[in-house]
């Protein structure tokens, strides 16, 4: 001890005790070979099998034996190389079996888990993830789910845009199918009749991101400027995205402005023809800057409070006069979140599903262009692989020119004491105009919302009829006393409840999968922490026609055959609204002061207790915040779960576009102002009992931060 | 450096990040019962060789052993040590008593037995009847016995202090301060403190570890490092000092020290005469009438400060701080003095 010691090779902390844990892990896994069914349509388990002659399943038994024998002696390299193989194995065989072979069951999902979870544990104890079997655990298996349940669909997809018919390689298809007309014309910008479906998406975004930029914009500085304090608004503009089924714009403008919309009607009065101009261009557009420009708004409205008022103060007292200070400083200080609000509003105009379903008429884009290539007549997967191939290149350019242009030039946040002061106040020019567009604006976003709340109640409310009625709610959501008690006749109750069940159990698993990779992220540092950041966000940039048309492609068929399920609805919701969940939680953790977690450590708890008893209690707003926000988010729905919902399991936003397509316009509104008020329904409850909590302990934060 | 029976040995002990030597080699030992401060300004390493104790960042090179046992490859949940941190880091959401029977759950589910060792340190530490508070509704000087007690609960081998008073105001620190050196010596404690205020390590410690850049600079009893410190940023960081670059000169019998003209006598046992820095305390030198055996200077400013009066003086060694303590004898601006000192009083590093 006294004499100086070699240097050591890396500098970790190796675990004392042997680890029951995993020896317990590896029995389960084991049990699950032994006892469960292996495949997915029940049966033998797959020790069964492999004694009724399914040898290929013989090696994964035994590298499963292996496993748990070495763990159980304590031998963590030797663990972790037979839990590895059995993986490999289970899965490898699994994919060659192909479509002959069985489909994956619960034996074989809790197999191939559990042996994940031991090679984890095996490998912490060699000494990676600074020798944390939780931490080593977290990562391991959500790295996995994710390889699994976004890189692999998403993956396969891709692929299969460059295979034939056939399934053999052919590039020149691809090329062929890539670079026609279809796609890429640009005839319409040189006066022609119409454009490829990517230049029109392309020329809709760019429409909508500069359009509900400059919305959001000035609604920001009618707020944060105005003089006054518009609060309810915020509140309301914050809310409303989150609640609002995504085609509710949509229908509300066909109400308004279709050929028997109640304006147009109005306007023939007055000797203006009726017209179909609200379906194309200009109505999408329409529809898509009521949907994006709250959340324009809410990022302008963060990045203006974030200004400080000393800088605009300095300004003044400099002789500035109230225009120069916004000409020189705020729209200066304001760019980077112009430019982020831009591209958001572009990211999400190219993966808008509904409302181009609805208005978009011979204005073809791509997302519903990928749509009736898999559901439409001439069900060309190929084809709509290409599709996705290209829009969801668009969104990663998007991502990354952000990240480029972004990820260093947030010069909002540097000071870090805020210091007082009062918002220097707007042009008085500029506040008029401003002033005159926003209240038009809400005016008319309120006007939409209230043909909805209305729409419901009447006869049609799309061709004027509007005597009272309720029949709308009768065939939809009608309640019968029958002979062996309640009776759920509605024909949309289905829906209803298969959505509110999936939603219910997607939210909390969104929810531990996001905050535990928070967690991991950014309280433990250890080798590929960067990469493993980017593989829980990645699924962000992809749209969700692109993920619906990846499932479809990759898990019909064995060993990972879902289609047609309730399973597959789930997954593609947590793994869909998980990046929401992970930056919820890493911004909750912030608050928290990482001393808690080393305090913790000093006294000896493990970081599985310090995770139960002191993260988790701190992060209970985030927690319900992320619950709420994945339940609301997998009610509302629709570009993703088209692809996978079925007759069987119909959610409500699939059942309600059926019956827009069916002209069915009233039961459509009525449905959507079922959904509206379930979830500010949900959304005020929850935030009573956060409310509640936070007043449990009050000064909490003044802790929590520490210094 | 013998193998300590308790206690804590750091062994050639490296913290590299990347190319930055945060601590370079380092070797100590703290004996049993021993209260050492790791003292330093701000990045010198002593929070992260505290925190390498803890077990809360690992070592890059080195060993670190504590109770005779190598821990170097535990993590901070399997090393017999607790931290008192610097925010105090009590669990919000917990009560008092749940905050400190944490450490005893930890490795046993007897609530009841925790309870009573929770109780026992709560009475310890004057907090009987607070169990059932939350810590935001304490104030900080009891939030920090708090900490102390869930510290202390699992009778840790060695207990941490990172700066404990560092976010108590001042009035409150010299008697915190206090208590903890008094807890530290009735329990035999042993104690590994860290602190950036000289006066604090000087008021506390058994062994005053100085360091700089990583390395240790000096290590010793308060009295050493006051009276005897080894070089210029030692003498000029512990107290204050006047340093006057010169030379060291032969007279007579003894050694004096010569700079800008002036030379005085001065103790300088066995080094060689050559260019010299020497170090003398402000409150050493003493303000006397003009004349032989006395620097020549003219006092340029003076401060009252209650306890004493700070007077800048100009001499022929450049600009020396003076504190006089015979408040009633206040010196005028522009003033001629002289300034004398003990010949012992004066340290002389070489240079």
């Amino acid at each position: 001890m006294t004499q100086s010691a070699p240097a050591l090779e890396r500098a970790i902390f190796v675990p004392m005790a042997r680890d029951r844990a995993t020896v317990v892990v590896a029995a389960v896994a084991l049990a699950a070979l032994v006892a469960a069914p292996w495949a997915a349509t029940g049966g033998p388990s797959a020790l069964l099998r492999a004694f009724s002659g399914e040898a290929v399943l013989w090696p994964l038994l035994a590298a499963a034996l292996a496993t748990l024998a070495f763990a159980a002696l304590g031998r963590d390299r030797w663990t972790a190389g037979a839990a590895a193989l059995a993986v490999a194995w289970g899965i490898g065989s699994g994919f060659a079996g192909g479509n002959s072979g069985p489909a994956f069951g619960i034996g074989a999902a809790v197999a191939l888990g559990a042996l994940t979870v031991c090679l984890a544990r095996a490998i912490a104890r060699r000494g990676l993830f600074n020798g944390d079997a939780a931490v080593a655990t977290i990562v391991v298996v959500i790295a996995a789910l994710l390889l699994l349940f976004i890189f692999y669909p998403v993956g396969k997809s891709l692929l299969s845009a460059v295979l034939d018919p056939a399934g053999r390689f052919a590039p020149a298809l691809a090329a062929e199918r890539l670079l026609t007309a279809d796609i890429w014309s640009v005839d319409c910008l040189r006066g022609g009749a119409r454009c490829g479906v990517a230049i029109n998406s392309a020329i809709l975004a760019i429409i909508v991101g500069v359009l509900s930029t400059l919305l959001g914009l000035i609604l920001a500085l009618v707020v944060q400027r105005g003089g006054r304090r518009y609060s309810g608004l915020l509140k309301v503009m914050s809310i409303l995205p989150i609640i609002t089924p995504p085609f509710v714009i949509a229908l509300a403008l066909v109400v308004l402005f279709g050929r028997t919309g109640l304006v147009t009607s109005w306007l023939e009065a007055i000797g203006v023809p009726r017209s179909r101009w609200i379906y194309g261009l200009p109505g999408v557009t329409l529809a898509q800057l009521l949907s994006f420009s709250p959340i324009a708004f809410m990022i302008l409205h963060g990045a203006l409070a974030a200004v400080s008022p000393a800088l605009e103060e300095a300004a003044q007292t400099l002789r500035a006069s109230r225009g120069r200070v916004f000409r020189t400083v705020t729209w200066p200080l304001l760019r980077p979140a112009l430019a982020n609000a831009f591209l958001l509003g572009f990211v999400e105009s190219l993966a808008d599903f509904a409302n181009p379903i609805v208005l978009a008429g011979n204005f073809e884009v791509l997302s519903t262009k990928i749509y009736f290539a898999i559901a439409g007549a001439q069900h060309d997967p190929g084809r709509a692989a290409v599709l996705a191939s290209v829009l969801l290149g668009f969104t990663i350019l998007a991502f990354w020119l952000q990240q480029r242009w972004l990820g260093r030039a947030s010069y909002v946040t540097v000071s870090g004491k805020g210091d007082g002061g009062i918002p220097a106040q707007l042009p008085r020019s500029m506040w008029f105009g401003c002033f005159g567009i926003a209240a038009a604006w809400i005016g008319f976003t309120l006007v939409c919302y209230a043909v909805i709340l209305v729409g419901g109640f009447v006869k049609d409310i799309g061709r004027g009829a509007m005597s009272l009625s309720l029949s709308h709610f009768g065939a939809g959501f009608g309640i019968e006393w029958g002979a062996r008690g309640l009776l759920f006749t509605g024909s949309a109750w289905d829906s209803f409840f298969t959505t509110i069940t999936v939603a219910a159990v997607a939210a909390p698993l969104t929810t531990v999968i996001g905050l535990l990779a928070a967690y991991v992220i950014t309280r433990h540092r250890f080798a590929g922490r960067r990469s493993f950041e980017f593989l829980t966000m990645v699924s962000f940039a992809i749209p969700g026609t692109v993920i619906g048309v990846s499932y479809i492609v990759a898990f019909n068929v064995p060993p990972l055959e879902l289609t047609g399920g309730m399973l597959i609805l789930v997954l593609c919701f947590v793994f869909r609204n998980m990046p929401v969940g992970v930056r919820a939680g890493v911004a909750a953790l912030a608050q928290i002061d990482k001393t808690l977690d080393e305090a913790s450590a000093t006294l000896r708890a493990s970081t599985s207790r310090t995770l139960r008893e002191v993260i988790v209690p701190l992060l209970r707003p985030a927690i319900l915040a992320t619950l709420v926000f994945s339940f609301t988010h997998a009610m509302t729905a629709v570009s993703a779960v088209i692809f996978l919902a079925t007759a069987k399991y119909n959610l409500a936003t699939v059942y309600i576009i059926g019956r827009v397509e069916a002209g069915e316009y009233p039961l459509a509104i009525a449905y959507s102002t079922v959904l509206i008020f379930f979830m500010l329904a949900v959304l005020l409850l929850v935030q009573k009992a956060v409310g509640d909590a936070r007043l449990g302990r009050r000064t909490e934060n003044l802790i929590a931060t520490g210094h | 450096m013998g193998k300590a029976a308790g206690g804590v040995v750091f062994d050639q002990v490296s913290k590299h990040y990347g190319e930055v030597k945060a601590v370079d080699a380092v070797s100590f030992t703290v004996s049993p019962g021993e209260l050492v401060t790791l003292l330093g300004p701000s990045g010198c390493g002593k929070t992260t060789i505290l925190r390498m104790v803890a077990g809360l960042e690992p070592v890059t090179s080195g060993h670190i052993a504590i109770g005779g046992t190598d821990v170097t490859l535990r993590a901070a949940n399997e090393r017999n040590v607790s931290m008192v941190f610097q925010s105090y880091a009590l669990f919000p959401h917990m009560t008092v008593l749940e905050n400190v029977c944490y450490g005893p759950l930890s490795t046993s589910s007897d609530k009841a037995a925790a309870r009573k060792l929770a109780h026992a340190k709560l009475d310890m530490l004057g907090l009987a009847g607070l169990g059932d508070r939350l810590p935001s509704e304490l104030s900080g000087g009891q939030q920090q016995r708090v900490a102390v007690a869930r510290s202390l609960v699992l009778e840790p081998a060695v207990l941490l202090f990172d700066e404990p008073l560092s976010n108590l105001d001042a009035k409150l620190r010299r008697h915190v301060r206090q208590e903890i050196r008094d807890l530290q010596q009735s329990l035999s404690l042993t104690v590994i403190y860290v602190t950036h205020d000289q006066e604090e390590a000087l008021a506390v410690s058994d062994h005053i570890i100085v360091m700089e850049n990583g390395r240790i600079a000096q290590q010793g009893t308060p009295h050493e490092l006051y009276e005897k410190p080894a070089s210029r940023f030692l003498a000029d960081f512990i107290g204050d000092a006047n340093l006057v670059e010169g030379e060291l000169v032969v007279d007579g019998e003894g050694r004096a020290f010569a700079a800008g003209g002036a030379t005085m006598p001065v103790v300088a046992d066995g080094m060689a005469p050559g260019p010299a820095t020497l170090a003398v305390r402000p409150h050493r030198l003493r303000l006397v009438e003009p004349g032989p055996g006395s620097l020549p200077g003219v006092c340029k400013r003076s401060a009252y400060i209650g306890s004493r009066t700070e007077y800048m003086v100009a001499t022929p060694w450049g600009d020396l701080l003076v504190f006089d303590a015979e408040a009633h004898k206040p010196r005028g601006r522009d003033e001629a003095v002289g300034v004398a000192f003990d010949r012992a009083a004066a340290i002389v590093l070489p240079r």
